[in-house]
């Protein structure tokens, strides 16, 4: 058992039906990896007692020849702003100090049903908010690749884990990349569904019109298998789509895969990144698919765009955090306003002041309309023109990040570089489009890098094909 | 643009946080740079493009108006920082 090795999900559970070790045996045995070998600092905390009371409960299911869930064995880890009843989760934020969920997200509800058995939850920037998990009121996560690097952000927990095989398979939530960027960084499966097709009830809101919750994954398969689980319509939600799920996918197995002449000759791109997608897109058409060269007239207004409106949104959600109804209150409070103020001062981390002012700012009477508006309007605009490209490509696809994983502490404010960390990812987000991301190779230094497919609305079913595809 | 002592004022009053020293010279610095980083959207005519709101293209359900289990008194007050069984509790608001 010490040593085993976990590939997929489905393998796995069809070993634990066949008796080849217990579910018990099983959460023992990533519990202990969990523990003693988090150097990376990956899991904030390990749901001890509850995973190996859910283990015990499957054994017992086993035992007694009772139907079991798809994910019967699947040891599972979430990013610490998903709520799960009766455990604590923080948003990595000092501020939710103490916290502990009084109801369960309905993404994990969904996977505890289908017999997963949820590991602990992991680090994350906080609040989401970040490109690299280094604003983690807990510290930063390390790149399980190379220590010195980051895993990328905000998912980087997430990310990590499953790298280092201290969990088969976890969650993370997808704001502007924050799936899709450490998964690369990590050399992993990562996506992020459609807006409005996994609900969002339990998870923390960062910034509500832009947040989904999807998988880390080790494999595309499993990556659908989890994302089919938590897809769907929910009470709960009214955001969530009544749409199918189940949705068969395309019946064609040749696509066009349409891609920015803008990127290609961006300076930004790393040499190996160019030349590892210059080489996708080569074996595409050598495999009979169609690769076509479009332009985005919007490439430079993504990430201001993003910005503007993910932080008047997080403005408004993060109101909430006063002092008096949860979390951490300040000692210095002697009236309301010291309460309010001491306690949001104190428990906020930088980043998170940065964009509630920002926020703030945009939806200020007097500038609302100059940039929230503004924002809102050019948020059209990108969403028309990515309209518009897939209706003559089933797929765009680019590289997840213009870059491998970079060192810790490295990332200057240098605007130009912020513009280009999110720039292949934030589309999605402004779209509402489903993307993915999967290992396109590495570097001489072997440092995973990602390949992007971004589909059509709510046609998760063909890009996962395509995915398993290239 | 230029962001002036007066709007931090305002901006950290709205949002219910302090910046005193060194942070309050940060926060300036910093708001200046992502204003001018977003003024990137000015460089975009935007005449008669009506604002994307709502990301569901799906009409809102009402749900049915319904009596059902919602959190009971005790587990919302659980993670206020201070609270009796029935209340929340504040720190005095009027002095005698």
């Amino acid at each position: 058992m010490e040593n085993y090795t976990f590939t997929h999900l489905s393998k796995t559970r069809e070993e634990l039906l066949a008796g080849s070790f217990s579910a018990t045996s099983l959460t023992e045995l990533y519990l202990k990896r969990a523990l003693a070998g988090d150097r990376y600092n990956a899991f904030l905390e390990v749901f001890n007692d509850s995973a190996l009371a859910t283990a015990k409960r499957i054994d017992d299911k086993v035992a007694s020849g009772k139907p079991m869930g798809k994910l019967a064995g699947a040891i599972i880890g979430i990013k610490d702003n998903m709520c799960y009843q009766g455990h604590k989760v923080s948003a990595a934020s000092k501020i939710l100090d103490g916290f502990e969920s009084v109801y369960t997200a309905t993404a994990i509800q969904r996977l505890i049903d289908e017999d997963a058995i949820i590991l602990g939850r992991l680090n994350c920037d906080e609040f989401a908010m970040g490109s690299s998990n280094e604003n983690s009121s807990y510290g930063p996560v390390k790149n399980p690749i190379n220590e010195a690097l980051v895993p990328g952000g905000s998912s980087g927990g997430s990310a990590a884990a499953v790298a280092a095989d201290l969990c088969m398979v976890s969650l993370g939530s997808d704001t502007g990349g924050s799936i899709r960027q450490p998964a690369a960084f990590c050399g992993l499966v990562g996506m992020k569904p459609t807006y409005g097709r996994v609900s969002r009830y339990g998870l923390i809101a960062f910034a509500s019109s832009f947040d989904q919750i999807g998988p880390f994954t080790k494999n595309v398969h499993d990556a659908e298998l989890v994302y089919q689980i938590m897809a769907g319509r929910d009470e709960m939600d009214a955001t969530s789509s009544s749409r199918l799920v189940h949705e068969s996918p395309s019946a064609k197995d040749k696509f066009t895969f349409a891609y920015y002449e803008e990127v290609m000759n961006s300076p930004g791109l790393h040499p190996r990144t160019k030349a590892l997608f210059v080489e996708k897109l080569d074996a595409l058409r050598a495999a009979g698919h169609e690769v076509i060269s479009t332009s985005f007239p919007y490439l430079e207004h993504l990430v201001p765009c993003y910005y503007v409106l993910t932080t008047a949104e997080a403005s408004s959600n993060l109101g909430r955090y006063d002092g008096v109804h949860y979390g951490r209150r300040s000692e210095a409070s002697q009236d309301i306003p010291t309460t309010y103020f001491n306690s949001r001062t104190e428990g906020f981390g930088a980043e998170v002041k940065r964009r509630i002012m920002l926020g703030t700012f945009v939806l200020s009477s007097g500038y609302y309309d100059a940039y929230y508006t503004k924002g809102q309007k050019v948020r059209r605009l990108i969403k028309d023109a990515t309209d518009d490209i897939l209706k003559k490509a089933d797929f765009l696809i680019s590289p997840t990040t213009p870059h491998p994983a970079f060192k810790v502490g490295e990332k200057a404010n240098d605007p130009i570089a912020l513009y280009l960390e999110d720039i292949f990812t934030v589309q999605a987000n402004l779209s509402g489009n489903p993307a993915i991301t999967v290992p396109m190779g590495t570097t001489d230094e072997g440092l995973p890098l990602g390949l992007q497919l971004f589909g059509r609305s709510f046609d998760e079913a063909t890009l996962f094909r395509a995915a398993s595809l290239i | 643009m230029e962001v002036t002592d007066k709007t931090i004022d305002k901006l950290s009053d709205l949002s219910r946080l302090n910046f005193d020293g060194e942070e309050r010279d940060n926060i300036k610095r910093d708001l200046e740079k992502m204003l001018v980083f977003v003024e990137k959207l000015n460089s975009l005519d935007t005449d008669g493009v009506a604002p994307l709101v709502y990301m569901t293209e799906e009409t809102l359900q009402l749900r049915k108006d319904e009596v059902g289990e919602a959190l009971s008194q005790s587990e919302a007050l659980k993670n206020g920082p201070s609270h009796d069984s029935d209340y929340f509790k504040v720190p005095k608001v009027l002095d005698k």
